[in-house]
């Protein structure tokens, strides 16, 4: 397993170098350097001089892939690419255009968006998972059939509905919990108490509907036939059976997205005013920021690699007969 | 009262379901009794302070008073550092007054040979003007580690290493800290700092033209860094700058080319604060940078508030500056200011509140809803609000609505001293014309737009009415605008029962008969009139605005056809002058009519000088000789006149669709006091008082929890559970039963 594992760490370096690359290539067909200067130093009373300088102090005065005036391998290394994207693979994301460190930003923005994230995650997977074998366990009955209506009825509402509704509901007209905000230590609980549970509901349909395929899928095995002839009850049949060999779908959808759960959430965050990483990326498109943007490109990929790895890890883990070689 | 109702639901509630989540309910009922607010977005601590809570939606870039330039920004520079001048906050027009100084700046003239002239010299004599600026004593900075010694007056962190920063993290980490009195030397530092390589002052372009020998000493200071090793600190005070001089400890002078009489305004930015060496020194240190602990993320001012927590994606705070002394609340103003209760607190030591936090809101929704249950103190109103909040009274005036006067709420409107308008590219053969007699032609062609465009009707659908149509480039209160029936644009409108009225559509199509286009066709070939709207990318919100423009040029048969692209893109098509007809703003940054007129002067044209601001191109011998009288006057009769001739050739030649000035309104609640709006300084927060007692009255009734839902909640979970239990032990035993059969 372990060389398995090198394997795909070593995979996962010239993945990296052509995300970058191709984010690069369309950050700078979009905006061109001066661009950047300009968005940078606005709009008023803006010099050419001023531009010349801006670029040369951050390091965008040179070509952007290839150097014709340099020698050799300088030819690759003088250019605005290799230079901008080297360090990163040593993970110093170096500083934002407005002078701030990248490191320090995502740092601090991240743990906000993991208070958020990790309790939708998991209490979400808890609430579809039940949700899911319930249905399935009163299948062909009214429970499932109306609970295959509400879910199609939750999938078919925006998330930004549950949201303000939410807000309104729940904030404004019963003054339960604060509309906004976020808070530090014990006291973030109760700014997350509303986005967490609305997290949860509007995620609800889709996910509820996609486990009760797996499940029900499971249930036409031979296994559980053989189970049910054994004479086990049907709760028996299906949390100790069918849910253990349902898992390897489940962990296909969820263990990957794990590392992720870092970046956050845009629309909620932005909503419920979370402090978190979920609008940094584009926050940075719309300032032209390409610092900022490649930094979160290569961050992003790098969690959906070691996402994978800790997919297939998991496999193993639950599936017996899966050799990781 | 919720409390009986929930206390009687849960009775029954226990009653049907003895073992249903006790603990849950008991928690619920004493968190009812203990009369706290559920929904408070603050710590409980706070409630009752003499705090001013505000939002900001969008995270200030730089907080480096010679980098801030925005207005997200300077609303936190403002209260931190103090330039020598500022507005007086009641009297209108906008008048400049001392702030750190102790009487105006006193303005000498000087001819080539640095020889005294006198004041009424010819302009065209004057080769240098001098400004003597003296500052107070005993204005002290807020505490600040910079500035902390110890008994041997050894400054404490001025010569940190990697093992004094391991447990540093945040300014506050740092346990000692310092003040020092103000002195000149700071102000001059801040202007050698204009020209610093490494922090990109927006204004070094423009400064570098008036501020004598600016340009050569950003040079100097670029080599200098060029073989310094990399972030060494450059202490300017080796590097002398020959356009300013330190007097004595309290004075300086700046030395400005030619004559400017602008600059003054610069003297109430940012840009000419005090900055101490100490703190460029400071944040200097090798390892703070990489904490973000620089200038520009914590500033150090003399101003009535010091930033102490500054986290930009959640909240920012100011408190009172403890160092600060010796303002006071304005004992004069406009005649009607003593009614309104502006002059209540006249001569009150300043600020007034102790602490204000700016909480980050980037959804307009949730900050509505926050103002309306009093967490906020101000709002202002977006779209999806502007029907709850406000009406129109008979006459057109705004007023808010019943349920916002219930809540003690109150409007108050001022016009921004900015202007949106359509530009005409006068570069562009069809709009502006190539020779005489088809720039004769152009300029009938946009006096016929300029009466088409309905900017009433634009205002009243896309600006809920905030906002007055313009007559021209200047807007209200900046000096030079005419109000009434002599400030009219005579090309667009008539007078009539007291008011302007806008000339008729068949006078419109007159004139573009006139300039060759009967009915909308070139009379010469017959073809439509196509014309071209450049525009940055816009959402599908935008498309009825499109429209709406569209059929406003539709009025007069001409067909517009909309060139939607990306920001960078559209900036390109302007510099190079490829746009047609285009849209644009300008925010004054001071009061002077020269702000506005200059982006209509031939020099600033953006085609050949990317650094102008005319963007229209637009290029009038006789108005760009104007311009350059004016500029270098006084305010005079003979000013206005000058002033007036050129709007008249403006309003005649038609370079823009004037566009409209934007009205802003803000909501304030009852207990918010000294309110006086104010668009052009941003320094205001001093003035502001607030009555926490009230605030905190009103947030208890307004946001007394209901229960009853939580309640109803457990309930219904608990009542869904029943079928599926009972459903679960029929199932089991049929299924035993089946087996017992078998």
């Amino acid at each position: 397993m372990l060389n398995y594992i090198i394997r795909r760490v070593l995979y996962a370096i010239p993945i990296l170098v052509g995300v970058n690359l191709i984010t690069f290539t369309l950050f700078f067909v979009v905006n061109t350097p001066e661009d950047m200067a300009r968005m940078h130093l606005g709009i008023k009373h803006v010099t050419d001089e001023a531009i010349i300088k801006w670029k040369q102090e951050h390091g965008y005065d040179k070509p952007l892939l290839y150097n014709k005036q340099a020698e050799g391998v300088a030819k690759l290394t003088n250019t605005i690419f290799f230079e901008k994207s080297i360090a990163m693979f040593v993970f110093d994301f170096g500083h934002a255009d407005d002078g701030r460190d990248i490191a320090y930003e995502i740092k601090s923005r991240m743990l906000p968006s993991l208070a958020i994230a990790l309790p939708v995650f998991f209490l979400g997977l808890f609430v579809y998972i039940t949700f899911a074998l319930v249905m399935v366990f009163f299948r062909m009955t009214y429970i499932d059939f109306w609970g295959v209506v509400l879910c199609v009825a939750l999938m078919s509402i925006s998330s930004l509905f549950y949201i303000i509704g939410g807000q309104f509901l729940v904030g404004k007209l019963w003054h339960l919990v604060p509309i906004s905000g976020y808070g530090s230590g014990l006291d973030a609980v109760r700014f997350l108490l509303l986005p967490v549970i609305i997290g949860v509901i509007s995620s609800t349909g889709a996910n509820v509907r996609w486990y009760r395929t797996i499940f029900l899928e499971e249930m036409n095995m031979e296994y559980v036939r053989t189970a049910r002839a054994k004479g086990l009850p049907e709760s028996i049949v299906l949390f100790r059976h069918v849910l253990k060999n349902a898992m390897i779908p489940i962990l296909t959808g969820t263990v990957v997205v794990i590392p992720l759960l870092f970046l956050g959430s845009l629309i909620a965050e932005s909503f419920f005013g979370i402090p978190g990483l979920g609008s940094y990326t584009i926050e940075a498109i719309n300032s032209q920021d390409f610092a900022v943007v490649r930094a979160m490109v290569f961050l992003g990929s790098l969690l959906y690699i070691i996402g994978l790895i800790l997919t297939d890890i998991s496999y193993s883990l639950v599936d017996p007969r899966i050799r990781l070689e | 009262m919720t409390s009986i109702l929930f206390l009687c639901r849960m009775s029954l509630f226990f009653q049907i379901f003895p073992k249903m989540n006790l603990l849950v309910v008991l928690i619920l009922l004493l968190s009812a009794c203990s009369g706290t607010i559920w929904n408070n977005p603050y710590p409980s601590d706070d409630s009752g302070k003499n705090i001013l809570y505000n939002a900001f939606a969008e995270r200030p870039k730089h907080l480096d008073p010679v980098q801030s330039y925005s207005s997200n920004e300077i609303l936190f520079t403002a209260q931190i550092y103090q330039p020598p001048l500022q507005y007086h906050y009641l009297k209108r027009p906008f008048m400049l007054i001392p702030q750190t100084v102790n009487k105006m700046p006193i303005v000498q003239y000087f001819d080539e040979n640095n020889n005294l002239l006198p004041m009424e010299s010819e302009v065209a004599s004057i080769a240098y003007s001098v400004y003597e600026i003296s500052i107070k004593q005993g204005i002290y900075y807020q505490p600040h580690p910079a500035f902390a010694q110890d008994d041997q007056g050894k400054f404490l962190y001025q010569d940190l290493t990697p093992g004094n920063l391991r447990d540093i993290f945040k300014l506050a980490d740092f346990s000692q800290t310092g003040t020092r009195e103000l002195l000149a030397e700071d102000y001059i530092h801040q202007i050698k700092r204009l020209a610093h390589p490494k922090l990109h002052s927006p204004i070094l372009g423009l400064m570098a033209d008036y501020i004598v020998g600016l340009r050569e000493y950003a040079e100097t200071l670029r080599k200098a860094t060029a073989v310094a090793p990399k972030d060494a600190y450059l202490d300017l005070r080796n590097f002398p700058l020959e356009g300013v001089e330190l007097v004595d400890a309290y004075t300086y002078r700046i030395k400005i080319k030619g004559k400017y009489p602008q600059f003054i305004y610069w003297l109430a930015m940012p840009f000419f604060s005090p900055v101490p060496w100490e703190a460029d020194r400071f944040y200097a240190q090798p390892g703070l940078a990489k904490k973000n602990i620089t200038l520009d993320w914590y500033p150090v001012g003399t101003g009535p508030y010091m930033l102490t927590e500054n986290d930009p994606n959640r909240v920012m705070v100011l408190e009172r500056n403890p160092n600060f002394q010796g303002e006071f609340y304005p004992a004069e103003g406009m005649p009607d200011d003593e009614e309104k209760g502006l002059l209540e607190d006249a001569d009150k030591p300043l600020p007034f509140i102790d602490k204000i936090i700016f909480s980050r809101e980037k959804e307009s929704i949730p900050r509505w809803n926050k103002f309306l249950q009093g967490y906020y103190d101000a709002s202002g109103i977006s779209s999806d609000s502007f029907d709850q909040a406000v009406q129109l009274s008979g006459q057109g005036e705004a007023t808010v609505t019943e349920a916002m006067t219930a809540q003690g709420i109150r409007l108050e409107t001022a016009v921004a001293p900015s202007t949106y308008y359509i530009g005409f590219n006068m570069l562009d053969p069809v709009v502006g014309g190539r020779t005489e007699q088809e720039k004769n032609s152009a300029r009938k062609l946009r006096q016929a737009i300029s009466i088409a465009v309905d900017y009433e009707e634009y205002v009243s659908i896309f600006a809920n009415g905030r906002g007055i149509p313009a007559q021209g480039p200047i807007p209200p209160e900046i000096t030079g605008y005419r109000e009434g029936e002599e400030g009219i644009n005579p090309i667009v409108y008539t007078w009539q029962d007291g008011k302007a009225q806008r000339r008729s559509l068949r006078e419109a199509k007159a004139l573009l008969a006139e300039a060759g286009y009967p009915n909308g066709r070139d009379a010469r070939t017959g073809t439509p009139l196509v014309l071209y709207f450049d525009v940055t990318a816009r959402g599908a919100d935008d498309k009825s605005l499109l429209d709406w423009m569209r059929k406003q040029f539709k009025k007069i048969n001409i067909q517009l056809v909309v060139r939607s692209t990306d920001y960078n893109r559209f900036q390109d098509k302007i510099r190079k002058g490829n746009a047609q007809i285009f849209e644009w703003g300008w925010n004054a940054d001071y009061p002077d009519p020269e702000n506005f007129l200059f982006l209509l002067y031939g020099p600033q044209r953006k085609v050949g000088n990317n650094s102008g601001n005319n963007a229209a191109n637009y290029n009038n011998a006789e108005y760009n000789q104007l311009f350059e009288q004016m500029e270098k006057m006084e305010n005079s009769a003979e000013r206005q006149q000058i002033i007036d001739r050129m709007v008249e050739i403006l309003r005649q030649d038609a370079p823009w669709l004037w566009g409209y000035h934007p009205k802003d309104y803000t909501l304030y609640h009852a207990w918010y006091k000294n309110v006086k709006s104010n668009k052009l300084s941003y320094n205001t927060v001093k003035y502001l008082r607030i009555d926490p007692v009230l605030r905190e009255q009103k947030r208890r009734e307004w946001n007394e929890p209901v229960i009853w839902p939580i309640g109803a909640g457990v309930t219904v979970l608990f009542l869904s559970l029943v079928p599926g239990i009972i459903a679960y032990h029929r199932r089991e035993r049929k299924v035993m039963l089946g087996r017992s059969a078998a």
